[in-house]
């Protein structure tokens, strides 16, 4: 086990070693020029000329990514002008346009992106499986009918689509909601949840299509597996084969689904956070791509990347603990 | 006593009669057996005992009293009084639960014991069927056991409850042929000592013959032949019956004397990398083949045999140049036989759905090998391959979902032989043939064998088959060859006790030679 | 199998709509000129500038000469608008569908047919590119890639380079399956060399799985570039482009919802119609009727 977390572990650090290669190739290879990308706007020479020295772009590239990799495990330097504008570790890289770390504006951020992905995680993991069993049980079919065009209309339906309709209808036509702001948690909890609802209900649509129909796909092929007809032939309640024997099986694939779909809800509701004016990880981006802040982008390029990685692990993890027939490698 | 009476039992899906009133009784602690190919209704009347088919069921089904088609307590009845042993241990145990508990939760559902008594039960019928440390196996899941085990696992579970009567649907059909014998012993064991009654089902008589007291032959939903044991397999009326005994393969007696070494394989090995598991020590490989040296003379038809796991496929595979060699040469005609891949050896292979490709007719599959050796236009030579094997011209644009396992295989046979290859190897080329349809294959492979002047080679797990075809036999086990000679000489006067135990395996279709092989089996040491 | 694809009515409803929306991107310009308008026209008399750019007349001033009315603040005429904008969705999101397919696929058989290195090399890869934000990065890529560079091809390829991984996963399962039966081994036995293995006996064998993925790949590329003309990284003005008029029809939702409505509507359509397809294609190529039908 502690042989497997270490391959693991090991493995996960190569990745985001290549990713972060990849990026930094990327971005300070790329046509324009990184100084003024890392500059922003109302940039003047000077400017330019002092954040060239800071970033210390006229070194040859393998010395900038080696400064660059020091920074984040132990911290950089960056001589500003006349002061030195210090970054701690991890230092993701600094910005000069806001005169702040990377990963103190990441910091802000997160806890935001997390409220929204964890919410609209288990709004979409309880609708989509309760629909998909509701269905997939076949007690009722026209709800199974239903269900199915529902998912599929599920599919067609981008975010921020749907955000701008839930939008219309709840805060300009019915007026029941204000305007979502943000609310920290820790503020005030019920806030925190009203302002909420209306992204998670729009991350939700989607999100519950694909669990419902997974679940419903998982469940009629696990109640037409072998051990079910072994079950059923030694009298064990009908019920309970569904309950304990059946949706077992039937959810597994789901459990490491959800890992991974929270990483990406985390790294991509980029929209929903335009949409309803959340300030998020994704609105950072948006707004240093704006500004022309290209640290800012490398930086929340890589925690993202950092996070996708983690997700991948830990459902790797999950899948061998939910499974006894799977054996980590 | 009687314990089980079926009357006029008639089974039907749609327009599809599966079962076409079918009638027989089972007394108390009898052995009934039931035989018949695929499709004759065997199975699905077995599931009707427990209702679990489905369908139009009607007819009579008297089990201690009560009618089971007129609607019965199948709770009370499922799993405590009649308990059904299944054909794939790996899929009809729960993967998700230890085995231990999953007989646990059956004993506690029935008798309402606590948890301790329910788990102790488990151990105790663990152990009764011979599983070694049944306390810690309890804890197991299904894919740590073997298939064997997961077999005596199925029984211990029906046993639990101390059923009147055990239903088992081809028990050992996914089976090695040694553990086969092991898991029939087994249940005639169970039933000696349970007193409970036994329903045997299978397509081999050879499996029926010593575990059985009375016998039913079905096709067609329909019993052609029933009686005891001894009267149905010595001496058949029906003509059906007749057919399935004469279909069993009978020792070959091919004169002939063999050509100088045409495929000769030397120390041959075959390694394949264990993927690692949590450690940092890399595994030592599978040794699927360890060092493996024979020739294959010309003319001659060479078997191989040995049980699952034991190389013999990944040998023929090696033998036409599919797998790569760890180490060892195998040359043909003296030049290395990854050279002459296409020419001179062809290969035919065991399950015939799957060595045809779905989407190409079967015309098409055959020309391909022509085609390949530059030929422009093979229809006509692909139409004179059909008649030769057996089919008609006009299945040339069929596909292969169209045709039955047996004419499949014909076809896999004519793909084989186009290219006029020198040597074929077989890898179980009738395994997954119903009996009757094995017989004509195996005539056909004869018959080409001698107008085309083939050398064979092939491989199998089963003794009958190769007793037939076979001019000399190797008996391979752990990647390595133990014994190898004439087929006569090895059969007669086995020298290895691998060849030994194997051969005490095999199933025969006569009770006595049944009884005596069990006999056999439990005084030599496992 | 034609037949039971067109016994499914959400299946012919889709592939109606589907292909009535290909044929609107197409004739693009031909519809335009038929309207007897253009898409980067400004038409300020026809807003009212006292209330701050809002067309005048009902539905955002749909007359005979506009026939969806005009666009809020720059008085363009709407109808030109969609339909070029339709190019714009389709002509991403299907070039974005094409590349990932055929990057996934080459690089998906040759993991599943290389050798045990080939294939350990190729699947990190692979791995990698799963696991990159795609969002995120296509943002920050578009972000850095010169202005003056063809913008929807350049958003068709950024889609795609980053989205491949998908295909490929799905190639590299399909042909380790595949490569496992027998009629590949008798592929080989009679002397085939890999690519005319590959050519005959593999890829025909992903093409029920890839179809079905690729059709249901369509429309989430489209929402992809929808997303990212909403978020004002996507194609560039004055080309028109569904995601992008919603993002500024966001302002003006109060004033005139049809500026809202037209464009979404559009959307919504053809992502149902394609959706639509999809499904009917995944019934009929389910792998488990596979066997049965071919």
């Amino acid at each position: 086990m502690i042989g497997h977390l270490l391959r693991r572990i090991i493995g996960g650090l190569i990745v985001l070693l290549a990713l972060s290669a990849l990026i930094y190739a990327l971005f300070y290879l790329a046509p324009s020029d990184p100084a003024i990308l890392a500059c922003g706007k109302g940039c003047t020479p000077e400017r330019l000329a002092d954040v060239r020295t800071a970033m210390g772009l006229d070194e040859p590239v393998l010395t900038q990514y080696w400064h660059f990799l020091q920074g984040i495990v132990a911290g950089r330097d960056y001589p500003f002008g006349p002061g030195v504008r210090h970054c701690p570790a991890p230092c993701l890289g600094y910005s000069f346009e806001t005169s702040q770390p990377v990963t103190t504006l990441l910091l802000d951020r997160i806890p935001v992106s997390f409220s929204l992905a964890l919410g609209a995680e288990i709004l979409s993991l309880t609708l989509g499986i309760g629909t998909g069993l509701l269905s997939g049980t076949r007690r009722f079919r026209w709800f199974d009918r239903l269900v199915n065009g529902l998912v599929l209309a599920g599919y067609a339906t981008p975010v921020f689509l749907v955000g701008l309709l839930l939008l219309l209808l709840f805060c300009v036509h019915l007026q029941w909601l204000p305007f979502p702001t943000y609310v920290p948690f820790t503020t005030d909890p019920l806030l925190w949840a009203q302002n909420l609802i209306l992204p998670w209900i729009s991350l939700a649509v989607i999100q519950t299509a694909a669990y419902a129909r997974l679940t419903r796909a998982g469940l009629a092929d696990s109640l037409a597996e072998d051990h079910i007809r072994t079950a059923r032939a030694y009298g064990i309640p009908e019920r309970r084969i569904l309950w304990r024997k059946a949706l077992r099986g039937a959810l597994l694939p789901l459990v490491t689904l959800t890992a991974v779909d929270l990483a990406q809800i985390i790294t991509s509701a980029v929209l929903t956070e335009t949409m309803f004016g959340l300030p998020g990880v994704g609105q950072l981006l948006v707004g240093a791509v704006n500004q022309i802040d290209l640290p800012v982008v490398v930086g929340v390029t890589l925690v993202t990347g950092l996070i996708m990685v983690c997700a991948n692990a830990a459902a790797d993890l999950l899948y061998a603990a939910v499974d006894p027939r799977v054996e980590l490698r | 006593m009687t314990l089980l009476e079926v009357d006029d039992l008639k089974i039907s899906f749609g327009d599809k009669r599966a079962v076409d009133g079918l009638s027989f009784t089972l007394a108390a602690g009898g052995a009934l057996g039931i035989v018949g190919e695929s499709g004759s209704g065997k199975s699905t009347a077995a599931l009707s005992l427990l209702g679990l088919t489905g369908g139009a069921v009607s007819g009579k089904i008297r089990f201690g009293g009560t009618d089971l088609v007129a609607g019965a307590p199948w709770k009370d009845i499922r799993g405590a009084r009649i308990a059904m042993v299944f054909q794939e241990p790996l899929t009809a145990l729960n993967p998700f639960q230890t085995v231990g508990d999953q007989i646990a939760e059956v004993y506690r559902l029935h008798t309402g014991s606590s948890r301790r008594a329910a788990r102790e039960r488990a151990v105790e019928v663990l152990g009764q069927v011979h599983i070694p440390d049944p306390v810690r196996r309890a804890t197991a899941y299904p894919h740590q056991f073997s298939g064997g085990m997961r077999q005596r696992a199925l029984i211990a579970m029906a046993v639990a409850c101390r059923p009147e009567l055990i239903v088992a649907d081809e028990p050992t059909t996914a089976l090695d042929v040694t553990v086969q014998a092991q898991i029939l012993d087994l249940l005639d064991e169970v039933r000696a000592t349970t007193g409970a009654a036994l329903l045997l089902i299978s397509h081999d008589l050879g499996v029926v013959a010593g575990s059985t007291e009375s016998v039913i032959v079905m096709r067609d939903g329909r019993a052609v032949e029933s009686g005891s044991t001894e009267s149905v397999l010595l001496s058949p009326r029906h003509d059906y019956t007749k057919a399935l005994l004469d279909a069993v393969p009978k020792p070959g007696n091919r004169e002939f004397s063999p050509g100088a070494p045409l495929l000769r394989v030397q120390d041959v090995r075959k390694h394949f990398p264990q993927p690692r598991r949590g450690s940092f020590r890399k595994p030592p490989p599978v040794r699927a083949v360890d060092g493996v040296t024979l020739d294959v003379h010309a003319g001659e038809t060479l078997g191989i045999v040995g049980e699952s796991g034991t190389g013999k496929t990944t040998l023929a595979r090696m033998m036409v140049g599919l797998i790569p060699l760890t180490s060892g040469t195998i040359t043909f005609d003296g030049v290395d036989i990854a050279r002459r891949r296409g020419r001179s050896v062809q290969m035919v292979f065991q399950d015939p759905l799957s060595s045809l490709n779905p989407r190409r007719t079967i015309g098409e599959s055959i020309a391909d090998p022509l085609r390949l050796s530059g030929v422009r236009d093979p229809r006509a030579r692909v139409e004179n391959l059909l008649e030769r094997v057996g089919l008609s011209t006009s299945e040339y644009d069929r596909y292969p979902h169209q045709l039955s396992g047996g004419m499949r295989q014909r076809v896999g046979i004519a793909r084989a032989v186009a290219p006029s290859p020198r040597l074929i190897v077989c890898d179980e080329p009738v395994s997954s043939l119903d009996v009757t349809t094995q017989a004509q294959v195996l005539a056909l492979l004869e018959e080409l064998r001698e107008e085309l002047g083939l050398s064979l080679v092939f491989v199998s797990h089963d003794l009958a088959v190769l007793r037939r075809i076979a001019d000399r036999v190797a008996v391979l086990k752990d990647g390595l060859v133990v014994e190898i000679g004439p087929t006569s000489e090895v059969y007669e006067q086995p020298q290895h006790p691998y060849t030994k135990e194997l051969l005490a395996a095999v199933p025969v279709a006569d009770p006595a030679e049944a009884r005596r092989l069990r006999a056999l089996r439990s005084t030599t040491p496992r | 199998m034609i037949r039971d694809l067109l016994r499914d009515r959400g299946f012919v409803a889709g592939a109606v709509i589907a292909t009535g929306m290909v044929l609107v991107a197409v004739t693009a310009p031909l519809l335009a000129a038929l309207a007897g308008q253009d898409y980067t026209t400004y038409h300020d008399t026809l807003l009212d500038s006292a209330r701050g750019g809002v067309p005048i007349g009902a539905f955002g001033g749909i007359s005979g000469e506009h026939w969806l009315g005009v666009e809020p603040g720059t008085g363009r005429d709407l109808f030109a608008r969609l339909v070029y904008g339709a190019q714009v969705s389709l002509g991403v999101g299907i070039g974005a569908t094409v590349l990932e397919v055929l990057l996934g696929v080459t690089v998906g058989v040759a993991a599943g047919l290389g050798g045990r290195w080939a294939d350990a090399g190729l699947s990190r890869v692979i791995d990698l590119v799963l696991s990159v934000p795609s969002l995120v990065l296509a943002i920050s890529l578009l972000a850095i890639v010169p202005q003056d560079w063809p913008r929807p091809i350049i958003l068709a390829v950024v889609i795609a380079v980053l989205g491949w991984g998908g295909t490929a996963r799905i190639s590299r399962g399909e042909t380790l399956t595949l490569r496992t039966r027998d009629y590949v081994a008798a592929a080989q036995v009679a002397g085939a060399p890999w690519w005319r293995v590959a050519r005959r006996e593999i890829l025909p064998g992903l093409t029920a799985p890839i179809l079905t993925y690729a059709a249901l790949l369509l429309p989430t590329n489209m929402v992809v570039e929808a997303g990212l003309s909403f978020l004002g990284v996507g194609v560039r003005p004055p080309t028109p482009s569904w995601g992008q008029m919603l993002s500024t029809a966001t302002t003006w939702f109060r004033a005139d919802p049809a500026y809202v409505f037209l464009p979404g509507l559009l959307l919504f359509l053809t992502l149902l119609s394609f959706v639509l397809v999809a499904n009917g294609l995944r019934r009929v190529l389910d792998p488990r009727q596979r066997e049965v039908l071919r």
